[in-house]
């Protein structure tokens, strides 16, 4: 019954198909590379182009606008005495309130849906409409962050209220990333670490979080970088357009440098000037995530430990 | 009564019983056998026998398969481990695992052995350094690490990364050692330093050891038992198992006839 015993059959002629070297065969294949290879090269230098036609537009644009005065004064109607320092501290604000709540909610449920439930039919349903919410237009969300923090929690249009709408946005985007990073930890590393006695939390904390972390930070990078250009939800909180305080805390109305580009953008006919102002707006805004995102990549390269 | 004390402490467990199944497949049928104390037991068997879910099973670790079900009783040291009151934290804690593959985690040799005397509350940086150098002596790496304990272990070759997973469960003081073919990834040079490494261990620890060589099982363990298809056919002293086994199934397997 048990009988493995192993046949050997390796006569030539016993084979049931040859194998021939066909020269034209070999040659299609290898031109067939080469023009994916191409085909995939282009791709990139397309993309490229589009960024480097982008960055040289704003770049030329803003020449000479971007000055001290730009960056700490306070917005003007005439172009010349305008400044964004306001809209700065508004998406700083932003960034400081979506970065926590995000990270601490989205990781959290990541962790509970891949390490803690039972996987079944519930949490099946849960991962699909994860999906699905990420895929929710942006205006919806600002809806509900309407109804919900502005109107429910009273925090009218804070940058409080402001924040917890965008990371109600992006959450679903650092959830699934995250849920995704946490799935590729090998499954030996848990073993490893419940075979020496610690508990499932002590090796999340200590094994299973730390190898997703690169991961992760790839996902939190995409979406809190998406949530400081989004206008569209802070527009439908009542973000005023046109503010001219500096905020001070949380609690205080804001603008953000999306919304002032919008603002600018939209007046360039009667003041073609605002067109700079824009410009420079945008160089502002990109430094801002660029900045942002060196400290997120240069913690990922940190923890990027090699197998 | 105090006869039974004494047979009671010359081993350390006492399966009894014990069936387990993977959803409606039984993988193990009615095991009954006891693990001697600082003896090396080798468990052998054809793949898919269950040799590796019975090893699993000792510090239920297959609990992590969520279908998983089982009967009847382990007695570790005399206390059922599938008992509502032992918690697999400290069952794993005293009955430690080396595994298939070498699982180091990506970090520097010293943190992987001190990781389990951390995680169970040691933090004075010289008790921790003094548990890296024993436990890696005892695991006969000390000399070949000794100077890049703050290296990646994944720079590590598979031979030294199964010692240093050694090393890893020796620094907690584990009573029992259960490993699940420890030398299967590893070359012949690497395989005989382990085997090596178990025979000076089992002074001090029990040893069990899921192998699928029986060359390594003759070599290396006091007693043998031979599982097939989810029972245990034969388990005697190694030597028995090898001249003149009483089943005619372990003798065909020993003998080669299949598996």
């Amino acid at each position: 019954m048990m009988n493995y015993e192993i046949e050997l059959t390796s006569k030539e002629a016993d084979k049931a198909y040859k194998i021939d070297i066909n020269k034209k065969r070999i040659d299609h294949r290898i031109l067939l590379n080469n023009i994916a290879k191409k085909a995939f090269f282009s791709s990139m230098i397309f993309a490229l182009i589009v960024l480097g036609l982008l960055l040289y537009r704003i770049g030329v644009q803003s020449i000479g606008w971007i000055d001290l005065q730009f960056l700490t004064g306070k917005l003007s109607i005439s172009p010349e005495k305008a400044g964004i320092f306001g809209a700065i501290i508004g998406t700083v604000g932003l960034i400081c309130v979506v970065i926590p709540v995000t990270l601490v909610i989205g990781v959290s449920t990541a962790i509970y849906l891949e390490e803690y439930a039972t996987q079944g039919k519930i949490s099946g349903f849960i991962k699909v409409n994860l999906s699905n919410l990420a895929s929710v237009p942006s205006v919806i969300f600002g809806l509900l962050g309407l109804s919900l923090f502005g109107r429910f929690f009273n925090l009218g249009s804070s940058i409080l209220a402001g924040g917890l709408t965008l990371s109600l946005l992006v959450l679903p985007i650092v959830v699934v990333s995250s849920q995704e990073a946490i799935k590729a930890v090998p499954g030996f590393l848990r073993e490893a670490s419940n075979g020496m006695g610690a508990d499932k939390w002590t090796t999340i904390k200590k094994v299973v979080l730390p190898v997703a972390l690169p991961g992760i930070l790839t996902g939190a990078i995409l979406a809190i970088s998406r949530a400081i250009g989004e206008t569209a939800p802070l527009v439908v909180l009542g973000i005023p357009t046109l503010i001219m305080r500096v905020p001070k805390s949380f609690m205080d109305d804001f603008t953000t440098l999306p919304i002032q580009i919008y603002y600018w953008t939209l007046d360039t006919v009667l003041t073609p000037e605002y067109a700079n102002l824009a410009a420079a707006t945008i160089v502002v805004l990109l430094v801002t995530l660029f900045l942002m995102n060196s400290v997120a990549i240069f913690i990922r390269n940190k923890y990027q430990r090699g197998f | 009564m105090s006869k039974q004390i004494i047979t009671s402490e010359e081993y350390v467990y006492d399966v009894q019983g014990l069936n387990l199944w993977y959803g409606s497949d039984q993988a193990l049928n009615d095991i009954n056998m006891k693990i001697n104390k600082n003896e090396v037991t080798a468990i052998i068997g054809p793949s898919g026998c269950g040799k590796s879910t019975f090893i699993k099973t000792l510090n239920r670790m297959i609990e992590n398969i969520p279908i998983v079900k089982t009967s009847g009783e382990i007695l570790y040291h005399g206390k059922n481990i599938f008992d509502k009151s032992v918690r697999v934290e400290e069952l794993r804690t005293t009955v430690g695992m080396v595994f298939q593959k070498p699982n180091p985690f990506p970090k520097s040799i010293f943190e992987n052995v001190v990781y389990g005397p951390k995680i169970h509350g040691i933090k004075d940086k010289q008790v921790l350094m003094e548990i890296c150098e024993t436990s890696l002596k005892s695991a006969a790496l000390w000399t070949e690490v000794k100077d890049r304990l703050h290296d990646n272990a994944y720079g590590l070759s598979g031979g030294q990364q199964q010692r240093l997973c050694i090393a890893r469960c020796l620094a907690v003081q584990p009573d029992v050692i259960l490993m699940d073919e420890p030398t299967s990834a590893l070359d012949p040079i690497a395989t005989a330093k382990i085997e090596e490494l178990i025979n000076r261990l089992k002074s001090e620890y029990t040893i069990a050891i899921v192998t699928h060589s029986m060359q390594q099982a003759g070599r290396i363990s006091d007693k043998t038992a031979f599982f097939l298809m989810g029972e245990l056919i034969e388990y005697d002293g190694t030597e028995i198992i090898f001249s003149n086994p009483r089943d005619k199934r372990t003798e065909d397997y020993i003998t080669g006839r299949f598996g």
